[in-house]
């Protein structure tokens, strides 16, 4: 049943216009830097910043967007034998997997008929795993907040916070922490806040990947030595999946007492 | 055929539904009816599962409703505003809604089923419009039969309306390229689709042109004759005096009166339905012939 919901999903979703845009905004955008003589690996360097700021907005704000529109469609399917469950991974899946699908593929195409090294594959097959992962948690909090308010205006808005919350406010409390707290040895709080926020964790996780930490200074150092290890690896991607199960759970929990 | 009892439902602070006990008759159109804010939808959609009740019970057909999605196969649903999505064909959400409907009742042999469905897809279309034109040619209208009782039929979908409407000129057009009224057609078309026991319809003809309006009334009253139990919400009280037996008055979440239609008539002493439901209320809008105003 979930299949069938999702193979509906996705017809309408791959021939929905903004999908396409999508796709062509990843695909023109890594071609061009290609162009401009990067080589794979200063390609996805560039294309981290891009990837960092634009996928949680656009995810956060086309799942929201998406679910307030199909609010009368999944009312439908639920007079049918579909059981909520079901209807939700199906409509969960069906944003989530074409968003995933569009951006894996307009970031990878370029280095597909760019021949790429092998090493620049392997930082482009981390962009795409963090981006897929990023892509992933932002649905997810649109679904749960287009679930939690059914006045859409409201649930848009309070999606555009928390991204702006994530990728700016967030940087600026850290920021305001360390000058406040300058005397103290603080690697590790910083660590552990930037644990607590998903394109922090991103960041890291592609930074160190890079090969560029250096940039960051003494924190960088700190980082290197946790995250680089296998440890901090694990943790740092436990934490990701942590951020990706609390907002589809509560979302799912959402969604099974829900009144239409 | 429907049974609600001591149904409660809060929104908030708001009492949407207050201990409502209602029963619907099998075989009949039952016109729930109510000012705005009444409770009308909220009762609706409890039955239909799709708001999880406070208190209370409710059962069709015997089948309590807890969550459980099976009892929905013998519904058919024809919502206020259809929205499908958006880039999908007519075709495509018939289908879709077939297909669905399909893997219900197939859920326990789901990977033999899924096979077939793969293989057949491409001629699903083509049957689709080969069993419309079998069930067009049959006759719909064959006696009444016992109260509820829904006589069996060979399982092929009911495409009448679809051809009467003449949804075939639209069939490969994208939903959201689709009029209001071109939209409310496929809506019935779907509820229509697999001759359900219940019907459920939410201000059915809004949208549509006299003819189709004609077409769908008839539809739904040959239903009627063919055993269905028909819940119905309408502003326009001639066409429920036109359709409907039985009418279920709700007043701010709960029930004010419950009569049939004849008893109402006869009970007030007007002819038309609207005249009867406004004196039954007390509040017969006399018209203040220097003003022009309702008093």
């Amino acid at each position: 049943m979930i299949l069938k919901i999702l193979k509906y999903q996705l017809r309408d979703v791959f021939r929905s216009r903004w999908i396409i845009a999508y796709v062509l905004f990843f695909l023109v955008l890594t071609d061009v830097l290609f162009r401009f003589g990067g080589d794979g690996l200063r390609v996805a360097t560039s294309m981290m910043n891009i990837v960092l700021i634009v996928i949680p907005l656009s995810s956060i704000i086309l799942g929201a967007f998406y679910l307030y529109n199909a609010r009368e469609y999944m009312e439908l399917l639920l007079c049918h034998p579909v059981k909520r469950h079901q209807l939700f991974w199906g409509m969960f899946l069906g944003l989530a997997l074409p968003l995933v699908a569009a951006f894996a593929g307009g970031v990878m195409l370029p280095y597909l008929y760019n021949a790429a090294s092998a090493e620049a594959w392997q930082s482009a097959l981390m962009l795409v795993f963090t981006g897929s992962m990023l892509t992933v948690i932002f649905v997810a909090l649109a679904y749960y907040l287009a679930l939690r308010f059914d006045d859409r205006i409201k649930g848009l808005g309070l999606a555009l916070v928390i991204c702006l919350f994530f990728t700016i406010i967030y940087d600026g409390i850290i920021l305001f922490v360390i000058y406040m707290f300058s005397s103290y040895p603080l690697e590790k709080p910083v660590l552990v806040m930037s644990l607590l926020n998903p394109i922090d964790l991103g960041r890291i996780l592609l930074l160190l990947q890079f090969d560029i930490s250096a940039l960051m200074g003494l924190t960088g150092a700190v980082f290197r030595e946790f995250f680089g290890t296998p440890l901090g690896m694990t943790v740092s991607v436990a934490s990701l999946l942590i951020w990706l199960t609390v907002p589809v759970t509560a979302g799912f929990r959402r969604f099974l007492v829900k009144d239409f | 055929m429907i049974q609600v009892s001591k149904l409660n439902k809060n929104y908030g602070t708001v009492q949407a539904l207050s201990s409502v006990d209602v029963e619907i008759e099998p075989g009949r159109i039952t016109a729930v009816l109510g000012p705005n804010g009444a409770g009308k939808t909220t009762l609706i959609k409890s039955i239909l599962g799709l708001v999880k009740p406070d208190s209370g019970v409710i059962t069709v057909d015997g089948i309590r409703v807890n969550g459980e999605s099976r009892y929905r196969e013998m519904i058919g649903y024809m919502p206020q505003l259809a929205r499908y999505p958006e880039n999908l064909t007519v075709t495509e959400i018939v289908d879709m809604i077939r297909d669905i409907r399909k893997s219900a009742s197939t859920s326990e042999g789901r990977s033999a089923s899924t096979r077939t469905d793969s293989h057949n897809s491409k001629n699903r279309t083509a049957d689709k419009f080969h069993a419309g034109e079998k069930s067009a040619g049959r006759p719909e209208n064959n006696g009444k039969p016992a109260e509820g009782q829904v006589p069996a039929h060979d399982g092929s979908p009911d495409l009448e309306i679809w051809e009467r409407f003449g949804l075939d000129s639209e069939k490969d057009k994208a939903f959201r390229t689709l009029s209001g009224g071109n939209r409310q057609k496929v809506s019935a078309v779907l509820a229509f689709l697999f001759r359900p026991r219940v019907l459920f319809l939410d201000e059915p003809t809004t949208g549509l042109d006299p003819v189709s309006s004609s077409i769908l009334k008839d539809k739904i009253l040959a239903e009627r004759d063919r055993g269905t139990t028909i819940v119905l919400t309408s502003h326009i009280m001639s066409e429920v005096q036109e359709l409907a037996e039985q009418v279920v008055y709700l007043l701010e979440g709960e029930i004010y009166f419950e009569r049939t239609v004849a008893e109402l008539l006869e009970e007030t002493g007007q002819s038309t339905l609207e005249r009867a439901i406004a004196v039954k209320l007390g509040r017969q809008p006399k018209v203040t012939a220097e003003t022009g105003a309702t008093s």
